[in-house]
């Protein structure tokens, strides 16, 4: 016999009873999940904030508070602004950076169009071979690089032994030249990887129809190729152009001497100098940069349907 | 008026032949259907002609013109594909005028109007602005066909044109196609498909293509009603396959006696008689033949009889039946003489 005064229990379950029981999950778990559901965000916000946020703010503060005091001052900023090796170092990153990304657009296009179009012996090995391509870290490229042509590399040494000269002619790799063809050798896989994948969802049929329809492969490039790969070209050039605002390794690396950019600014400024409030102001640039860029890649990639 | 000709061509992919010797001529301003399953060559022979694929030996002519190295963009032919390959960032009106920009064949100013003129044929002048997505898979497939003539091309290659739609749709761009043919005699057309109803529909004459060879050419009519090999006469139209004895003056099928022309095949040779199922009737006359009905299917303004005669389905499309006979009963079939075809066994399928 039920109790007059036990607990009351409801005929039919409210509507969000229902639609969580139909999926399976009985009133226990609803109550479970009644109370953490906001809970769940805390630890992944907690740990962004620990290892990124709370650093970037004290890059930030430590960029407006020069002295350590509350108040904020731009001074830091007018200093670093006004001087000319922020401005040497903005241009370089700057030139260096849309260089290379030009640079390896326009080779990964080629390099892409060829291993997606132009049968070869080995094709799918060099498709394979970009994918750990991506992998390798940059200094490894800029050591081959010094390698080949290096003062004392292959490219040089091979000129001395034939001609008997004193050195070589290939001297650029200390130059801006040759940060440029280092990022360029380095971040060109990065555009080709998805131009790749846009190749393999074209309609070979397209191409067929263009040529029967009178076009030469030049056209059929500019005209149904470029178009429909404009989308993979976007990601990745944006892609690029981040990365190589930021890179660090290749510059280091290869040793140019009076190629200082804005990375390389903040190491000297921190490291070597102990310039903290500077470092932090080059930094913050760095970031306003990338992170301006990036909402930029994200509007383009939006309009052409990346 | 611009021809098409096949000079013993072969295409081999790695050792593996997937067109054999193709001798065949297109007439100037005829419709020439290949016919043929899956893997028969007939793709392959139009990849041929549009050269997509180089052949290992033999010559293409188009017009009495060599062009078998002639490479696609040089051959002045218009194409449609299966699957339409309109260019998807280009407007209807800019994917017509691709050809015409790319041949430089006209003026810039008379392209909108050439442009016009194709769309105005194909029933799309009204959707030159849109992009092809906007588009219903009917009207893709015309504004490729717009795109193709807007060239004015003497030989207009048609791959599988019209499967990807549905039966309603087709029937009507069947309808399209053979108008659009009589607004244009001059074009040569060259038609792959595996649909019979398709190719007896629209060409003039039919190529039937199997395991990468020519089985047989002709017109519509010689092949359904005379065709030269079994493969032909199973493939084009549907047809009752006897296996019988030549004898003097008539065909010996298990123990019956056939009588029809026996000319064209040696007396005690065995051979194959074709007989279309609507030319089979049901009850006495001529070549009769008794057996037992084993399936009896309803098809609205026929019924397919199926009669087990001599351990042989023996099928029959009669007139709807009033009273439709059981399984099992026991019926008589009989055909006219003139009727049936004798195949010699194994001319042409080998």
């Amino acid at each position: 016999m039920a109790s007059p005064t036990g607990p009351k229990v409801s005929g039919r379950p409210g509507r969000a009873g229902r639609l969580r029981s139909s999926r399976g999950l009985g009133p226990q778990a609803l109550g479970a999940r009644r109370l953490p559901t906001a809970l769940w965000a805390v630890p992944p916000v907690l740990a962004l904030s620990l290892v990124f946020l709370y650093p970037l703010f004290l890059v930030v503060k430590q960029s407006l508070t020069p002295d350590g005091s509350d108040g904020v001052s731009f001074a830091p900023y007018q200093d670093v602004f006004a001087s000319a090796a922020f401005r040497d170092a903005l241009w370089t990153t700057v030139w260096l950076a849309v260089g290379a990304t030009v640079g390896c657009l326009v080779l990964g296009f080629v390099l892409a169009l060829v291993i997606a179009f132009v049968p070869f012996p080995g094709g799918k090995a060099v498709a394979r071979f970009i994918d750990v391509f991506l992998s390798f870290p940059s200094f490894l490229i800029t050591l081959a690089l010094l390698f080949i042509y290096g003062t004392v590399g292959m490219a040089n040494g091979l000129w001395t032994d034939v001609t008997g000269a004193h050195s070589g002619p290939f001297q650029f790799l200390t130059t801006p030249w040759g940060v440029l063809l280092a990022e360029i050798t380095y971040f060109t896989p990065f555009v080709m990887r998805p131009l790749l994948a846009a190749f393999s969802q074209l309609d070979t049929a397209q191409l067929e129809v263009a040529s029967s329809l009178g076009a030469r492969p030049g056209r059929i490039v500019r005209r149904v190729v470029l178009p429909e790969a404009l989308p993979a070209l976007a990601a990745g050039g944006s892609l690029v152009l981040v990365m190589c605002l930021n890179e660090f390794g290749i510059v280091l690396f290869t040793g140019a001497k009076g190629v200082t950019t804005l990375p390389m600014l903040v190491y000297s400024k921190a490291i070597l100098e102990s310039d903290y409030p500077a470092a932090c102001v080059v930094a913050v640039v760095n970031i306003a940069i990338s992170v301006g860029l990036y909402g930029l890649y994200r509007v383009v990639s939006r309009r052409v349907g990346a | 008026m611009t021809g098409i000709r096949f000079d013993g061509v072969s295409v081999a992919y790695g050792g593996n032949t997937v067109l054999d010797s193709l001798d065949l001529t297109v007439e100037p301003g005829e419709v020439m259907a290949l016919l043929g399953p899956s893997g028969s060559g007939k793709t392959t022979a139009l990849r041929a002609v549009a050269g997509f694929v180089r052949p290992a030996s033999g010559r293409v002519f188009i017009g009495g013109r060599d062009v078998t190295a002639l490479p696609p963009h040089r051959r002045g032919i218009g194409m449609v594909v299966q699957q339409y390959a309109l260019f998807p960032h280009m407007r209807v009106a800019d994917n017509v005028a691709f050809g015409l920009k790319a041949q430089k064949l006209v003026a810039k100013g008379e392209i909108a109007g050439r442009v016009a003129e194709a769309l105005e044929m194909t029933g799309m002048a009204a959707y030159a602005r849109r992009y092809p997505r906007e588009l219903s898979g009917g009207q893709q497939q015309r504004v490729a066909i717009a795109r193709a003539l807007a060239i004015r091309p003497g030989v207009l290659l048609l791959d599988e044109p019209l499967s990807a739609l549905d039966a309603q749709l087709r029937s009507g761009m069947l309808t399209e196609l053979a108008r659009l043919h009589r607004e244009l005699p001059d074009v040569s057309i060259l038609y792959v498909t595996h649909d019979q109803v398709e190719a007896l529909t629209l060409a003039d004459r039919i190529a039937v293509m199997d395991r990468a060879r020519l089985r047989d050419c002709g017109t519509p009519q010689e092949l359904y009603r005379r065709p030269r090999t079994e493969f032909t006469a199973s493939f084009v139209g549907n047809a009752n396959l006897l296996p019988v004895r030549v004898e003097p003056g008539y065909v010996s099928f298990g123990g019956t006696a056939l009588a029809v022309a026996t000319e064209s095949v040696a007396v005690g040779a065995s051979a194959t008689l074709c007989v279309r199922p609507h030319l089979v009737g049901l009850g006495d006359g001529p070549n009769a033949l008794r057996g037992r009905i084993s399936e009896v299917q309803w098809r609205g303004s026929t019924h397919r009889l199926y009669v087990e005669v001599d351990g042989h389905a023996v099928k029959a499309d009669v007139r709807e039946l009033r009273e439709t006979p059981a399984l099992g009963d026991e019926v008589t079939l009989h055909f006219a003489s003139e009727d049936a075809v004798l195949l010699s066994a194994g001319v042409g399928d080998g």
